[in-house]
C-alpha cells in the first residue's frame, strides 16, 4: 500500500520540490478490548508540504480524528496500538520517548480542539492557561508568558485583550473561547496546527470568522494545518488539499478543487451529492444508501462496496490500491478515471 | 447580586467592566463574601471562639479546675459565677472558654489530616484508575459500611481512651468520605478535554495533576471538609460525653455535657450550657462551609 504522492504545490506552483512537512506512511490504528478489535486506521498515507492546509473529511467514525490524535500520540496508551511510520518535521514520531513528545506537543505540533467550552480549563485565567504553555516549553518567566498570552490575543483579535487575559472562559463567548484556543495552540509558533473540527461548535457567522482567522494566521506563520471535519463548505473555505476518509482508510486525495468539483470516487460523488447546498429545492436530496461498515469486521474487498452501485465482485474481494488518476491526484477505486456518465455535475 | 455583577452578565462601559474583571480568582470570592452577611457574622463568630480558646489563660475569670464544695450546681449569675458552677463547684464560664481549645483542636485536626490523606489517595485513585482505583476505592467502602458514630466508638474504644486516640479514630472516620469526593472529582476532571488539551499543549502527567486535576478538585474537597469540622466536633463531643475520647478533669464540651447529665433537675439551664457551646459552634462551621460553597463556585 505504500503509495508515493507526487507533491505538485497546487497553488502556489514552486517547481522545487520540497521536503513534505508531516510523512505518514501506512498508519494503522486497533483499539484492543477483550471483546473485539476495532480497527478504526487501515493503512493511511499521506505526504503534507509546509505550510499547506489539508482538509480531512469524513463522517463520524471514518478514522479522521484517530488518524490526526496519532500524529501527537494522544490516543490512550494502553489500548490503541498504532503501527506504521509517521515524520513530523524532524521528528520520527513514533520512537520518541515519552518525555520527548511532550517537548514536541505544544511546540512543534500543537491542536486545537472541538469543543471550546470544555478544552479550556474553568478555574484558570485565559492568560494564565497560555502562559503555563510559554513558561513550559521555552523556560521564561510567568511575566513575559503574560506578555506573550496578550500578544497572542492581540493576534488572534480577541478585542479589548487586556480584560480578556484576566478573564475565566466561563466569561468569554463560544467565539472568543475558539480564538482564545487558537491563542493558546499558537503560543510557541508551531510547524503543524491539528484542528479537530474546530468551527464545528460554533454559530454559522463566527464560524466563518473564525475559519478566515484561522486561514490568515496560517498564512502569516506559514504553519501546516491538518483541519478534520466533516463540513464540506468548511473545507471548500480552508483547504489547499483535501483527503476523503472512509473506514479507516484515505478514498480520495487531491487539490480542494479537484476533489470538490470533479470527485471520482463514488463515496465522494455520493456525499457531494446529498449536501442541501446548490440543489434544486424539489429535487430529492439523494442520500448515500446504507450504513458505514463495522470497524470490528471490515468487507474483505473495498469498504464503500456494500453502499456503492458500481460494485462488482473485485470490488468485494480486493482492497483497491490508491492510483494517480492525475498529478497530485490520488483515488482508491478500481472504477475511478471511467465515472459514470449523469452522475456528475458538470465540470 | 454579586454574582452577576462578577459573572458575564454585567454589560458596561470598557473602563468600568474593566475595573470589576481584572482580579483573581480568591478576589473574587472575597468580592462575593463581602455581600453575604450571613457568612460574614458566623466567620465572626468562629474568630470570636478561636480568640477565646487562644486567650483562655486571660479570659477565663477563674482556674477551670479549682473546685468548691461550698459553691456546687449554684445557677446562672449567682454571686461572681456569670455562668453558674458545675457538680464539683468548678467555674463554668472558665471551663467553658477552656473547653473551645479542646473542641476546636477536635474539630480541626482530624479533618485537616483527612483531607490530605484522604484528598491524597481518591486523586491518586481517579487519576490512575484500574486496579489501584478498585484496591483504594474497595478498601475505602469497607470503612462506609460502618456508620461513623459507630466506627469512632470502635476505633477509639479499641485503641482506648485519651485525646491523640480519639483525633485518630476521627481522621479514621473522616477519610473514606473525602477520598471518595477527591475520587469522584478527579474522575470527572480527568475526562474533560482540558486535560487532554493540556497533554496536547505539552504538559507531562505531573504539572497536569499539579495545575488542572487540583486546581479543580480541591474546591470541592475544601467545601466538603468544611462542613465536617461540625461533624468532627460533635463527634468529639460524643466521644467525650461516652468517657473514649478526653479525660476528666480537662475541660471539654462533651465531657462537661456527660458530668453534668446527672445534675439536669437541679440546674436545667447550667447543664444545657456546654451543648449551646456545642450547637453555636458546630452552627457557625456549617454556616461558613454554605457561604464558601457558594463564593468558591467560579463556574456559573
Amino acid at each position: 500500500m505504500g503509495l508515493e504522492l507526487p507533491i505538485t504545490g497546487a497553488g502556489a506552483s514552486t517547481s522545487t520540490p520540497v521536503r513534505p512537512l508531516v510523512e505518514v506512511k501506512n498508519l494503522t490504528v486497533k483499539f484492543v478490548n477483550r471483546e473485539a478489535t476495532v480497527q478504526a486506521v487501515n493503512g493511511v498515507s499521506l505526504e503534507m508540504a509546509p505550510g499547506e492546509v489539508l482538509c480531512i473529511i469524513g463522517e463520524s467514525g471514518s478514522g479522521k480524528s484517530v488518524t490526526m490524535r496519532a500524529l501527537i500520540r494522544l490516543l490512550p496508551k494502553g489500548r490503541a496500538a498504532i503501527s506504521g511510520h509517521m515524520r513530523v518535521g524532524d521528528y520520527d514520531i513514533l520512537s520518541l520517548s515519552e518525555r520527548e513528545i511532550t517537548e514536541v506537543r505544544g511546540s512543534t505540533i500543537s491542536m486545537i480542539f472541538q469543543e471550546p467550552m470544555t478544552a479550556l480549563d474553568p478555574v484558570y485565567t485565559i492568560g494564565d492557561q497560555i502562559a503555563e504553555t510559554v513558561v513550559r516549553h521555552e523556560g521564561c518567566s510567568q511575566k513575559v508568558g503574560m506578555a506573550r498570552a496578550l500578544e497572542l490575543l492581540q493576534v488572534v483579535k480577541v478585542p479589548s485583550a487586556e480584560r480578556r487575559l484576566t478573564a475565566y472562559p466561563h466569561e468569554l463567548s463560544g467565539g472568543l473561547r475558539q480564538r482564545a484556543m487558537i491563542a493558546l495552540a499558537l503560543s510557541c509558533r508551531p510547524s503543524l496546527l491539528l484542528a479537530d473540527e474546530p468551527t464545528t461548535a460554533l454559530d454559522a457567522t463566527v464560524q466563518i470568522q473564525v475559519l478566515i482567522l484561522l486561514r490568515k494566521l496560517q498564512k502569516e506563520l506559514g504553519m501546516g494545518v491538518i483541519f478534520v471535519t466533516h463540513d464540506l463548505g468548511v473545507a471548500a473555505q480552508i483547504a489547499d488539499k483535501v483527503a476523503v476518509m472512509y473506514a479507516g482508510r484515505i478514498v480520495e486525495y487531491g487539490s480542494v478543487r479537484d476533489v470538490l468539483l470533479r470527485p471520482s470516487h463514488p463515496y465522494t460523488i455520493g456525499m457531494l451529492a446529498s449536501t442541501v447546498l446548490g440543489q434544486t429545492r424539489d429535487a430529492d436530496i439523494e442520500a448515500i444508501p446504507g450504513s458505514p461498515p463495522d470497524l470490528r469486521r471490515l468487507p474483505p474487498g473495498c469498504s464503500f462496496a456494500p453502499r456503492c452501485r458500481y460494485a462488482d465482485n473485485e470490488c468485494r474481494s480486493v482492497v483497491p490500491a490508491a492510483t494517480a488518476v492525475a498529478p497530485g491526484r490520488l483515488v482508491r477505486c478500481f472504477k475511478a478515471g471511467s465515472p459514470p456518465p449523469g452522475l456528475l455535475p458538470g465540470p | 447580586m454579586a454574582d452577576i455583577m462578577v459573572g458575564a452578565g454585567f454589560q458596561g462601559t470598557d473602563e468600568a467592566t474593566a475595573a470589576l474583571k481584572v482580579r483573581g480568582y480568591w478576589q473574587t470570592v472575597g468580592y462575593r463574601l463581602r455581600y453575604d452577611y450571613v457568612t460574614l457574622f458566623f466567620t465572626g463568630m468562629i474568630v470570636l471562639i478561636a480568640l477565646g480558646s487562644i486567650f483562655a489563660p486571660l479570659l477565663a475569670p477563674f482556674d477551670p479546675l479549682k473546685t468548691s464544695m461550698a459553691y456546687r450546681l449554684k445557677p446562672i449569675g449567682f454571686r461572681q459565677f456569670l455562668l453558674g458552677t458545675d457538680e464539683l463547684g468548678r467555674d463554668m464560664l472558665s471551663r467553658l472558654i477552656w473547653g473551645g481549645r479542646m473542641s476546636l483542636l477536635m474539630g480541626l485536626t482530624p479533618v485537616a489530616l483527612a483531607t490530605v490523606l484522604g484528598g491524597t489517595l481518591g486523586v491518586v485513585a481517579g487519576f490512575v484508575g484500574g486496579r489501584l482505583n478498585m484496591l483504594i476505592m474497595r478498601t475505602m467502602d469497607v470503612f462506609y459500611a460502618f456508620p461513623s458514630v459507630l466506627l469512632a466508638v470502635a476505633v477509639s474504644g479499641t485503641m482506648g481512651g485519651g485525646m491523640s486516640n480519639g483525633l485518630i479514630a476521627l481522621t479514621l472516620v473522616f477519610i473514606p468520605p473525602l477520598c471518595r469526593i477527591a475520587e469522584t472529582a478527579t474522575a470527572q476532571v480527568r475526562n474533560l478535554d482540558f486535560v487532554e488539551a493540556a497533554r496536547a499543549s505539552g504538559a507531562g502527567t505531573g504539572s497536569i495533576i499539579r495545575h488542572h486535576i487540583l486546581g479543580n478538585v480541591l474546591a470541592p474537597v475544601l467545601i466538603y471538609a468544611s462542613s465536617l469540622i461540625s461533624v468532627s466536633i460533635l463527634l468529639a463531643a460524643g466521644l467525650s460525653f461516652l468517657g473514649l475520647g478526653v479525660e476528666p478533669p480537662t475541660p471539654d464540651w462533651g465531657l462537661m455535657l456527660s458530668t453534668l447529665r446527672q445534675a439536669i433537675y437541679v440546674e436545667p439551664y447550667v447543664c444545657a450550657l456546654p451543648g449551646v457551646a456545642i450547637f453555636i459552634t458546630s452552627l457557625s462551621f456549617n454556616l461558613v462551609s454554605d457561604g464558601l460553597r457558594q463564593a468558591m463556585d467560579v463556574r456559573v
